[in-house]
């Protein structure tokens, strides 16, 4: 089987989400790797390099700078006439891009894969992670998203890819790109974190929340999260959310901080590795999940981890 | 102009499913079921335009069994205008959903389509792409603000590290995030209101699309369980356990 990976990237680097998806593919067949992007070039030798990956398809245009769905759909359908699966990764932008793609290949998409059974037969949470279905796929092409956290990372350097240019359709007309509002910061991104500090409601305010939790961060070089409740009450921006409607992590160590531990909380972060969790209730269900609890006021207990590790 | 807000009825988010112990799927007898959130969220957003004046008819379609007109009800109860059921037991998926809710469109003519990104039972997050690609549309997905200005749409799209913005040209599809808006509850005099307002049944067969289903669930089980570990006593004892495991 024939493969296409979308790689992840910003025209610049090539995002660590592409690594897993990768992996996911070579259980697949032979990979092929998509960079889609303006002035990628850079890109696409990144990904040259990655283990396994047999040939880079680069896609360097103006009209695809900023991977709009309407444009990239198509120029990815047509690659898909010489590729039997096409996987992206479940993030913002594969859950954009593959659906469009899997409609014009009237091909039925299965999302956010776990597990690779066999060529056609895949497993994949439903129900918030409350549930994992295996499902069989009857149809020729598969469209595929890959959550990152399920698989492990194919190496990053030690391929050496052919890499081939391809050229897309251009603008479609239908969409255009207006701004975009990156959050810059010198920590570590959530999805590729070795150690992450999440606070959750109990925090009670953004001031305390900056104030309790980004010191241990800082001290650990750990990436913040948060609970859903802590988004929802303003203590901190979206982008912080860990759970089944935000981010899905799986990090070496993960420290729930005034977190609960809600259903929809847990489906984000239960595949880490380590899982600490700080919290006054002792019934709190997230004690269920943790390898390692104390029962204490964050208030008091965190400054002093903060001093202490 | 109008808007075309598709919903579903799934279990309810407070619920907490239950895998069938033959691992046929998750058991949905007797249990409480409602709009899908999303959902609630894309019926909201729809009415709000329409009291801004910026759309002047909302019509609700859901395709499921003749308990979605509950559902439907709910739409209305909050503020469509009227609503079309497009019945079938069988459970249709993302693709199929799409392809007949382009035959609607085809019908309707609205300028906007506004879906609710992913439903919280099969977690697929497709069919407002599927669609918008069925129709040749553009597609503002994830949106927490959108806004109308004659013959486009802004949305405001939350991606993973922050938001970006694009304009569509209008008719055009939107998928909803959590925090585009805040649903209202539908007042009793609207439930009383919205018993009367006009609702279409229809088969998938009225639509003549193929919507005979691609993937076979072979088995639904539980996720693995993870072991409670231990409690420690202070916090020197949580340090020491986490240079033990090797966490720092």
């Amino acid at each position: 089987m024939k493969t296409l990976v979308l790689v992840e990237h910003d025209n610049t680097n090539m995002k660590d989400a592409t690594l897993a998806v990768v992996t996911a593919a070579s259980q697949l067949g032979e990979v092929h790797a998509l960079v889609v992007g303006s002035g990628c070039a850079s890109v696409g030798e990144q990904a040259a390099k990655v283990a396994g990956v047999a040939t880079v398809h680069v896609a360097d245009d103006a009209a695809l700078a900023n991977q709009l769905a309407e444009n990239v759909a198509p120029l990815v359908a047509s690659l898909m006439e010489s590729h039997d699966a096409f996987l992206a990764p479940a993030t913002t932008t594969g859950k954009n891009i593959a659906p469009r793609v899997a409609a014009l290949l009237d091909v039925m998409q299965i999302s956010d894969i776990l597990s690779v059974e066999s060529e056609d037969t895949f497993t994949r949470p439903i129900y918030a992670g409350n549930a994992i279905a295996t499902v069989k796929s009857s149809d020729a092409k598969k469209v595929i998203t890959v959550r990152g956290t399920a698989f492990d990372k194919a190496a990053a350097e030690g391929g050496s890819a052919a890499i081939e240019g391809v050229t897309g359709a251009g603008e479609s007309g239908l969409s255009s790109f207006v701004s975009e509002e990156i959050a810059k910061s010198e920590r570590p991104e959530l999805t590729s974190a070795k150690i992450i500090v999440s606070g959750g409601r109990a925090l009670g305010s953004s001031e305390k929340f900056e104030e309790v939790i980004t010191p241990l961060a800082d001290k650990l070089g750990a990436g913040i999260g948060a609970s859903r409740a802590a988004v929802d009450a303003g203590y901190v921006p979206n982008d912080y959310q860990v759970g089944q409607t935000g981010k899905i992590v799986a990090p070496e160590v993960y420290i729930a901080i005034g977190i609960s531990g809600a259903i929809q909380h847990l489906a984000g972060m239960k595949d880490s590795k380590t899982i600490v969790a700080i919290n006054k209730d002792e019934d709190a269900p997230i004690f269920q999940v943790a390898d390692i609890g104390l029962v204490a006021d964050l208030f008091n207990a965190v400054p002093e981890l903060t001093e202490k590790v | 102009m109008k808007i075309l807000v598709p919903v579903k009825r799934v279990i309810d988010y407070n619920v907490k499913p239950r895998v069938k112990s033959d691992g046929s799927g998750v058991d949905l007898a007797n249990v409480k079921m409602s709009m899908n959130p999303f959902d609630e969220i894309s019926v909201e957003e729809a009415i709000r335009l329409k009291e801004a004046g910026k759309a002047e008819e909302i019509i609700a379609v859901s395709v499921g069994p003749q308990k979605a007109q509950e559902t439907l009800r709910t739409a209305l109860a909050m503020g469509a205008d009227r609503a079309i059921l497009v019945m079938t037991d069988d459970e249709v998926e993302p693709l199929g959903v799409a392809k007949i809710l382009a035959k609607i469109v085809e019908e309707e003519a609205p300028k906007l389509v506004i879906c609710g990104k992913q439903a919280i039972d099969d977690d697929a997050n497709q069919t407002g792409q599927m669609l918008a690609a069925l129709l040749g549309w553009g597609q503002g997905t994830f949106a927490n603000t959108v806004a109308i200005d004659g013959d486009s749409i802004e949305v405001k799209r939350e991606i993973d590290g922050g938001l970006q913005t694009v304009k569509l040209n209008l008719p055009a599809v939107v998928t909803t995030d959590l925090r585009l808006n805040e649903p209202r509850y539908a007042s009793l005099p609207n439930i009383m209101k919205a018993k009367k307002k006009p609702m279409d049944e229809k088969t998938p067969a009225d639509y003549g699309v193929d919507i005979s289903p691609r993937l076979t669930t072979i088995t639904v089980a539980e996720p693995p369980v993870r072991q409670a570990g231990e409690k420690v006593e202070d916090v020197d004892a949580l340090v020491a356990k986490l240079k033990a495991v090797g966490a720092i």
